[in-house]
């Protein structure tokens, strides 16, 4: 029984746990419905950083850069009358992040170390001041997105997004389908590929392994997924800033997985729950007081609790129970 | 013997340094082609040049009927040229199974076919199972890598290599740090590799070196002294010379 | 708590490695205070792991290192060189950002009693071709000048011991006739050596007895002259 158990696992917690997630909805007040879907976005960007970081090895710096990139193309690519169509939006946005994604990685990829982290760096503050400078993205105000794309199927309307249960539908079905397709690639032999890149890229290309193929294309599915997670940001506030592609920004989602655990999926999903939840609590004066104004301070000095303590991220809490 | 690898003169300098100052060499089906040399003589880098790792300043290499002297690194391997590391470089935190088969997977790579379970991959788990069990780590295979013996991951090192299925192995002194036992274990492994491969060793062990090679060349600050029978190597007097000073009198 | 009598340096039963490799296994030998040992073998048989387990940089995993009798095994490096050991890596390890009086300086002290006997005075008049560069870069200096510069300032720390690792390689002939002067300069002045190097002939002359390592283990110990009226021995040991 307990050899059944441990087999399945791996397969049936994440279910149960996506469909307590699709119930969620039902007993939420707004605000906490708003918040869940803002950490359900966060675990959809972390995921596509943990390809890159956990998976690859590869320790960006900039991956803000293709969330904004899906976000700002989303909302420059919605007409101002009437809404969108998802079919081809969704998809815009990803192509959109996943183009500068190609282009940044090409040029980075002959980098490494302590020079990949910064060209990376480089490339996502160039992107943030033309959103920031240019008139392309309304400037340092961000732009509206005026009406919310929708879902049609001929004549009947599938999903309208201007609906708050529905765009948690639409983030809660996005995360299911990147954990689904990242579980998918990490099972095959591409990606077994990127981790034997992690742990000994020597070793790899003397057997054969062309490896600035495969880091590319982990750097531009990265981003791709990246820029899902901006389109749905964007669905989700209406209106977008430069500040999604901050280096704040990236520098938060690469909080969440070294938090949450680099390597395994749950870890960027626990991560980024973590780290939204402590923002939340240390941010609200009804729990913290007058301590609340600090709150990058409190939560600041919980990250490097936590990572002196927890090296290998949340997830890396062993339960002992009897014989190892 | 078929001359499988053909070097000539290979030359590769660092500022105004010849590390490797034009050596020639040739490696053959079925032979042991050992290099051995004084301090810094070069060895290694000899074996990255071969190997792909480090360009040539100037020179020729020919593999078959094909110059890859342009060739990239992954791109000799895959066409069968198969190298071992001076310093154990494995892949620590994997199964020895899972060492063998990734090392497998780069002739059958396929990476689109995402839907394909890499573990399941019967082509690769089938070679990586026969690369182990030629270097007699099949009762291992479930083992994670970084708890093998020293001596256990130089034998990887070779499982890893003969998984790319080469013709060629650059072998970087694959006895470093090995006890007796261990030593004798690894030089039944590359006699038996001898028939169908060819193999370019470099080692200090005098002692394994003699039984194992059948031509040996000697380098002294990246310059090739002398190069022939294991016998004659012995009297040669530059080689003399090159290890115990100047000849006594 | 030094002992009476001590032997300046002991060696007992010493093994180390890299990881998980072996490369020692159980070398022992002695240095009495005021001789000059040869330590010899080819490549990749031990000599700098030895040496390097000698001065601390390297951890035993068994065995002894003694120092006047006293049970030094395990001392940090810094420590090790507190005593008296002044070493000359192979590479020479001067500091290319500092001029030649500077890394003549640099770890300058007296020796355990309060004596000086290498003042920089003394050091340069044994190495002229320093004194006439005493401003300049140490990446300014030609191979031969920076191996009496790392000479130099191994004896500025009033060593009783100093320990010499291929000081002659890749050096022109008649550089590597004035170090080996130098060296015999040196132990005439009582400091014990210990010497690698890979010009056999050269190492005898220089050392009261000398010691042959094949794969970590002693295979040979005598005075040098025995060894070298054996070329069979030599040849065999060091040899192809």
């Amino acid at each position: 029984m307990v050899i059944a158990w441990s087999r399945w696992l791996p397969l049936v917690a994440p279910l149960a746990l996506l469909l307590a997630l699709a119930l969620l909805p039902a007993v939420l007040s707004p605000y906490l419905m708003d918040l869940t879907v803002k950490i359900l976005i966060s675990a959809i960007f972390a995921l596509s950083l943990q390809l890159l970081v956990g998976t690859t090895g590869l320790v960006s710096l900039g991956h803000a850069a293709f969330l904004g990139i899906g976000a700002y193309v989303t909302v420059l690519a919605s007409p101002q009358g009437e809404g969108a169509s998802l079919w081809w939006l969704l998809p815009a946005a990803m192509a959109g992040a996943a183009a500068y994604a190609l282009f940044v990685g090409a040029l980075s990829l002959r980098t490494r170390g302590v020079y990949f982290i910064m060209v990376t760096l480089a490339f996502a503050q160039m992107a943030y001041f033309v959103f920031h400078d240019t008139r392309l993205g309304g400037g340092s105000d961000g732009i509206y997105l005026y009406v919310r794309p929708v879902l049609r199927l001929g004549d009947t309307t599938l999903l309208d997004l201007e609906n708050k249960r529905q765009v948690y539908g639409l983030v809660l079905a996005s995360l299911a389908f990147t954990w689904g397709l990242l579980a998918l690639l990490l099972r095959s032999r591409f990606g077994h590929a990127l981790q034997g890149i992690r742990v000994n890229e020597a070793r790899m290309r003397a057997v054969g392994f062309r490896t600035y193929g495969y880091k590319l294309a982990a750097f531009v599915i990265a981003g791709a997924l990246a820029g899902l997670a901006g389109a749905l940001f964007a669905i989700q506030d209406g209106v977008v800033n430069p500040e999604l592609l901050s280096w704040h920004e990236s520098g938060a989602v690469l909080l969440m997985i070294i938090l949450g655990g680099l390597g395994p999926l749950r870890g960027a999903i626990v991560g980024a729950v973590a780290f939204t939840l402590l923002k939340e609590l240390f941010a609200s004066e009804g729990l913290v007081g007058p301590l609340a104004a600090h709150w990058q301070m409190t939560l600041g000095f919980t990250i490097i609790a936590f990572v002196a303590l927890l090296p290998r991220g949340i997830v890396g809490i062993r339960l002992r129970r009897g014989a190892a | 013997m078929s001359v499988v690898v053909e070097a000539k003169r290979l030359s590769r300098t660092f500022g105004g340094l010849a590390a490797v100052d034009a050596v020639s060499l040739d490696l053959r089906l079925g032979e042991v082609h050992a290099v051995i040399g004084t301090n810094g003589a070069g060895k290694s880098t000899l074996v990255n040049l071969l190997s792909g790792e480090l360009p040539l300043t100037s020179g020729e290499i020919r593999f078959g009927d094909d110059d890859i002297t342009g060739w990239s690194q992954p791109r000799r391997a895959r066409a069968g040229i198969g190298r071992s590391y001076q310093r154990t470089t494995i892949f620590d935190s994997f199964s020895v199974l899972e060492n063998c088969r990734l090392s497998a997977q780069a002739a059958l790579q396929r990476p689109w076919q995402v839907w394909q379970s890499a573990q399941r991959c019967a082509g690769s788990r089938e070679v990586a199972a026969q690369a182990l069990q030629a270097a007699g780590l099949a009762d291992r295979a479930d083992r994670i890598a970084g708890t093998l013996s020293h001596g256990q991951k130089r034998q990887l090192e070779i499982a890893m290599c003969l998984a790319t299925k080469p013709r060629v192995l650059l072998l970087d002194e694959p006895l470093a740090g090995m006890g007796a036992e261990e030593t004798e274990r690894m030089l039944a492994l590359l006699q038996s590799l001898k028939a169908g491969h060819a193999i370019l060793l470099i080692e200090h062990d005098m002692d394994a070196v003699f039984r194992i090679a059948d031509r040996i060349t000697v380098m002294v600050n990246g310059a090739v002294i002398a190069s022939d029978a294991p016998q004659r190597i012995r009297e040669h007097p530059q080689v003399v010379t090159a290890y115990l000073g100047e000849a006594h009198s | 708590m030094t002992v009476a009598n001590a032997p300046l340096v002991e060696i007992d039963g010493l093994h180390a490695g890299y990881g998980d490799s072996r490369v020692l296994h159980g070398v022992s030998f002695t240095l009495p205070a005021g001789s000059a040992l040869g330590l010899l073998g080819r490549n990749g048989m031990g000599k700098t792991t030895l040496i390097r387990t000698l001065m601390g940089y390297l951890r035993p995993t068994a065995g002894r290192v003694r120092w006047q009798g006293r049970d030094v095994t395990g001392w940090p490096p810094e420590r090790i060189a507190r005593l008296g050991v002044g070493y000359v890596p192979e590479g020479r390890g001067i500091f290319p950002n500092l001029s030649v009086r500077e890394n003549l300086l640099m770890a300058a002290r007296a020796s355990a009693d309060g004596q000086w006997p290498w003042p920089m005075e003394r050091v340069l008049e044994t190495f002229p071709r320093l004194g006439e560069r005493l401003a300049h870069g140490g990446q300014q200096l030609s191979g031969g000048e920076q191996q009496m510069l790392a000479i130099g300032r191994a004896l500025m720390t009033s060593p009783q011991l100093l320990i010499l690792d291929e000081a002659t390689e890749g050096l022109a002939p008649l550089v590597v006739a004035e170090i080996w002067r130098v060296i015999a300069q040196i132990r005439a002045g009582g400091i014990s050596t210990l010497i690698v190097d890979r010009n056999v002939r050269r190492v005898l002359e220089h050392a009261d007895q000398a010691v042959v390592l094949e794969k970590g283990r002693i295979v040979c110990a005598a005075a040098s002259s025995t060894l070298a009226d054996d070329p069979a021995a030599l040849a065999r040991w060091l040899g192809v």
